[in-house]
C-alpha cells in the first residue's frame, strides 16, 4: 500500500506512437541510453543504478525498510517527518513491505545479495535466526552510547531479548502484547463495569465466559470476536497466551531441534479455546478485519487482538477501552503472547555502505519519537517515554502497559517468530479445535506431531 | 538492416544471419532466466542447499527426493493443485465456449458482451483478490448476504471452511480469467466460413444441431489449445490463493507452488524446494503430454 521504494532515475522517454519500426528502434536505443547513464551514475544516488552496479549509495542516503502499513505506517511516517525536519542533509528513503514472511524474505535476500538497507525493522522473535544466519551487524554499546542509547533507558525485557549469546543485535522499539478490547457502552449495559469504568472481574475461566455471555445478551449477536480465518498468527497468540498461563513452558528447545511441548497443558488451553465457540459467545469463523468490524459495529462487545489495532478501532469513533488479556489460568506467572519491534542494521558489504553513525543517529531519532509510536498502540521500550506523564495520560494506550510485563515471546527456533512456519502450523491446529473440527486432545497431539516434523528438518542455518 | 534487403537481391551474408540475429536477444533472456535457473534447480535438488549459506551445501544425493516423496504435505498440496485445476479448467473451457457462441449470435451489441466478459481479465490478481476478500468476508461480506437472500439461513464461511475455500477461489478465478478463453473461442468462431453455416441450414439443421455437429467439432483445435493452456496455468496457481487465504484454512487451499515458495524462500531450504519444483515440473509436463497424445489419437481416428 505504502510502498515508497525510491526511483530516482529519469523515466524512459515515451515511445512515439504509432510505434513504427524505426520508432521502436529509437525507443530501444534511448532505453539503452538510460540504462547506460544509470550505470555511469552508479553511486550517485540512484537506487536503481545501485541495484544494477552494486555500488554504495551516496553517503547522505539512508535506506530504511519496515513492514508497517495501516495505523503503524501512519505513525511511522510522522516519526520520519520529525527526523527529516531535523536532518535536512540526510536523504532518508523509507520502503514499506507486506508484514510477515514476505518482508523477512526480502530482507534476507537483499542482505545476502549485498544490497541491504542501512536500517531495518524486525521483530525480536526473528533476531536470533537473523543473527545466527550472519545477516545482522553486532552493535557495540560504545557506539550506541555516542547517540544516547544506553541500557538503563530501555525496558529490560525487550533489551534482553535483543541479545543473542550475550551480543547485542537490535535496538528494541516497543513491546506489543495480545490484549482485550471492549466496548465501554456495551460493557456498561451488561453490568460489567465497576464504579471507575473498569471491567469488573473477567479473570478466571468461568468469569471471562460469563462476561462474554453478558455482552452477548446486550449485542444480540456475539459476546466477543477473534480472528480465526486467514489468521494463523492470531490463533497462535491466543493459544500461546493461555498455554503460558498454565505453565506449559516452551514448545521447542535447542533452537528448534527438540520438541518439548507439554501436551497436557496444550490440551487444557485448547479445551478452553474450544469453549469460546462451543458456548457460542465467540463466532467460529471471522477474519481479522471482520473481527474488528464486529466490535466497532456493536455485534460483539469484546475483541481479542494485538495492540496495533488501537488506531483502527479509534477510527470507528466508538466508546471503547483496552486492558491486558484476562488471566484465565493461575498456574504460572501472568502471560500473554507478545513480540517487540526493533531496529537492526543488516550486515552491509562494507563500512562505507553501513554508515554506522548515520544509521544509529536515525535509530536514536526514532526512539526519541517513541511517544508518536506509542500513540499507535505499542508499549514503548524507551523508558524516558514509557515513564513520562505524557504517556501515562495516553488513553487507552497506557491502560494495558502492564501487559508488557507478562510478555511471552515466541519459542526460539529457526522456523519460529513473526509470521513463521511455527505460527502457521500451531495456529492451524488451534483453528481446527476452535471451529470444532478437532478435539482438544487430538489438537495437542497434532501440534506435537507437526512440531516434531519441523524439528526433524535440516536447519538452513 | 538485413531485413530491408530487397527480395530480388541475391541472398547475401546479411540474410543468413538475419533470423538468428533477431532471435539472439530473446535467446539470451531464455538462457539467463530459464535454462540457467532450470539447471541450477536440478543441481540444487541433489544438495542440502540453503538460502542463508553461500554455495550449495552438503551433497544430499537422492535424499531430497526421498524426503519429498515421503512428505504428506507434498502430496496434499499436489492434490490441492489438481483439485483447483479440475475446478477451474472444466468451467473455464465449457463456460467460455457457451458464452462465446451466445455472444457471437448477437449482431448488435456484440461489442458489449465481448467487453463485459473480457474486462475482468485485464485486472491484476492483487485487485481481484482484494475485491473477493470483501465479497467472501465472513459476517459482513456480500456473498454471505446473497446466500441469505436466496434463503440459506447459515451460509458457509466461504474462505474459512476447508470444504468451501477452494471452490470459492476457483469461482473467483473463473470470473476473472474466462475472458481469455472467450476471446480465443470468438476468434475460432469467426474462422468458420459463413458458407458452412448456410449449407447446414439448407440441409435442414436447426440451431442446436448446427452447434452440436458443425460449430463444436470445427472448434476442436481451439478447444485443445484452450484446455492445455488452461490446465498448465491452473497447475501454476499461486498469487490469488496466496492473497485470499495464504493457503488456509488449515492448508486446505495451499498449492504446490506455495510449498515451493514457503520452503525455499521463507524457510531457506533451497535444495528441498528445488526438488519439489522439479517434481511439479514433471507433473505439468506429463499432464500436457498425455493430453496432446489423447488429442492426436482422436484426430487420427476422425
Amino acid at each position: 500500500m505504502r510502498d515508497r521504494t525510491p526511483h530516482n532515475s529519469p523515466p524512459p522517454p515515451p515511445l512515439p506512437s504509432p510505434p513504427s519500426r524505426r520508432g521502436l528502434l529509437r525507443g530501444t536505443l534511448s532505453l539503452g541510453a538510460v540504462a547506460a547513464s544509470s550505470v555511469a551514475l552508479g553511486g550517485c544516488g540512484s537506487t536503481l543504478a545501485q541495484g544494477f552496479t552494486g555500488g554504495s549509495p551516496s553517503p547522505s542516503r539512508l535506506n530504511f525498510w519496515n513492514p508497517f502499513t495501516g495505523g503503524d505506517g501512519e505513525r511511522l511516517l510522522a516519526m520520519e517527518d520529525v527526523y527529516r525536519a531535523r536532518h535536512r542533509t540526510t536523504d532518508l528513503k523509507s520502503a514499506t513491505f507486506v508484514w510477515g514472511s514476505p518482508y523477512y524474505t526480502k530482507l534476507t535476500l537483499a542482505t545476502l545479495g549485498e544490497r541491504p538497507p542501512q536500517v531495518a525493522v524486525t521483530h525480536l522473535s526473528k533476531v536470533p535466526t537473523l543473527a545466527e544466519a550472519g545477516l545482522l551487524t553486532e552493535l557495540r554499546t560504545s557506539d550506541l552510547a555516542r547517540h544516547g542509547l544506553t541500557e538503563d533507558k530501555f525496558d529490560p525485557r525487550p533489551w534482553k531479548k535483543s541479545q543473542v549469546d550475550g551480543k547485542l543485535y537490535a535496538v528494541p522499539l516497543d513491546t506489543h502484547p495480545f490484549v482485550l478490547y471492549f466496548r465501554t457502552d456495551i460493557a456498561e449495559k451488561a453490568g460489567l463495569l465497576d464504579g471507575q469504568g473498569q471491567l469488573a472481574d473477567v479473570d478466571g475461566p468461568d468469569a471471562f465466559i460469563d462476561a462474554l455471555r453478558a455482552a452477548k445478551e446486550v449485542t444480540g449477536a456475539w459476546g466477543g470476536s477473534v480472528a480465526s480465518v486467514k489468521d494463523a498468527s492470531t490463533q497462535f497468540r491466543l493459544f500461546w497466551s493461555f498455554y503460558r498461563q498454565i505453565g506449559g513452558g516452551d514448545l521447542v528447545a535447542e533452537q528448534g531441534k527438540k520438541v518439548v511441548i507439554d501436551t497436557a497443558a496444550a490440551a487444557e488451553a485448547l479445551a478452553y479455546i474450544r469453549r469460546l465457540t462451543q458456548e457460542k459467545v465467540v463466532p467460529a469463523s471471522t477474519d481479522s478485519p471482520g473481527a474488528i468490524t464486529m466490535l466497532t459495529t456493536g455485534k460483539a462487545g469484546f475483541l481479542m487482538d494485538g495492540v496495533w489495532q488501537v488506531l483502527t478501532v479509534q477510527g470507528a469513533k466508538v466508546k471503547f477501552d483496552v486492558r491486558p488479556l484476562p488471566r484465565i489460568f493461575h498456574d504460572a506467572p501472568y502471560a500473554c503472547a507478545a513480540d517487540s519491534h526493533s531496529l537492526v542494521l543488516p550486515k552491509a558489504p562494507s563500512a562505507a555502505a553501513q554508515r554506522l553513525d548515520l544509521s544509529l543517529g536515525f535509530v536514536a531519532a526514532l526512539l526519541n519519537s517513541s511517544k508518536l509510536w506509542a500513540e499507535g498502540g505499542h508499549v514503548p521500550a524507551w523508558l524516558p517515554t514509557q515513564q513520562s506523564p505524557g504517556y501515562r495520560d495516553l488513553a487507552p494506550q497506557s491502560h494495558y502497559a502492564a501487559a508488557a510485563d507478562g510478555a511471552a515471546y515466541d519459542p526460539a527456533a529457526w522456523y519460529s517468530g513473526a509470521g513463521s512456519t511455527l505460527q502457521v502450523v500451531v495456529g492451524n491446529a488451534v483453528t481446527s479445535v476452535f471451529t470444532g473440527a478437532t478435539s482438544p486432545t487430538a489438537g495437542a497431539a497434532r501440534m506435537r506431531r507437526e512440531l516434531r516434523e519441523l524439528a526433524s528438518r535440516p536447519a538452513p542455518l | 538492416m538485413a531485413t530491408t534487403t530487397a527480395p530480388t537481391k541475391a541472398p547475401g551474408r546479411g540474410d543468413r544471419w538475419a533470423g538468428p540475429g533477431m532471435l539472439l536477444p530473446f535467446a539470451l533472456f531464455y538462457l539467463v532466466f530459464l535454462v540457467g535457473p532450470l539447471i541450477y534447480t536440478v543441481v540444487a535438488g541433489f544438495f542440502d542447499a540453503s538460502l542463508l549459506k553461500k554455495g550449495l551445501g552438503d551433497f544430499a544425493g537422492l535424499s531430497n527426493y526421498a524426503a519429498v516423496l515421503g512428505d504428506d504435505e507434498f502430496w496434499r498440496t499436489l492434490g490441492n493443485t489438481l483439485w483447483f485445476t479440475v475446478l477451474t479448467t472444466v468451467p473455464l473451457v465449457l463456460l467460455s465456449l457457451v458464452l462465446a457462441i451466445l455472444a457471437d449470435r448477437f449482431v448488435r451489441g456484440r461489442w458489449f458482451f465481448r467487453f463485459a466478459f473480457f474486462a475482468p481479465f485485464v485486472l491484476p490478481s492483487a485487485v481481484i483478490s482484494l475485491i473477493f476478500t470483501f465479497i467472501y468476508a465472513d459476517q459482513v461480506g456480500l456473498a454471505q448476504q446473497a446466500a441469505k437472500w436466496i434463503g440459506v439461513d447459515t451460509p458457509p464461511s466461504w474462505l474459512g471452511d476447508p470444504d468451501w475455500a477452494m471452490i470459492s477461489i476457483a469461482a473467483a478465478t473463473v470470473w476473472w480469467t474466462i475472458g481469455f478463453n472467450f476471446v480465443l473461442y470468438l476468434a475460432g468462431l469467426q474462422d468458420i466460413p459463413r458458407s458452412v453455416h448456410e449449407a447446414a441450414a439448407i440441409d435442414g439443421a436447426g440451431p442446436w444441431q448446427r452447434i452440436r455437429h458443425v460449430i463444436v467439432p470445427m472448434l476442436g483445435r481451439t478447444t485443445t489449445l484452450v484446455t492445455v493452456l488452461q490446465a498448465v496455468a491452473s497447475l501454476k496457481v499461486f498469487d490469488q490463493i496466496y492473497m485470499l487465504t495464504m493457503g488456509g484454512p488449515d492448508g486446505s487451499t495451499r498449492p504446490s507452488l506455495q510449498l515451493i515458495y514457503d520452503t525455499g524462500f521463507v524457510e531457506g531450504r533451497v535444495g528441498y524446494a528445488s526438488t519439489v519444483s522439479l517434481l511439479l515440473f514433471v507433473v505439468i509436463l506429463l499432464v500436457s503430454l498425455v493430453w496432446f497424445a489423447l488429442v492426436r489419437r482422436a484426430e487420427k481416428e476422425r
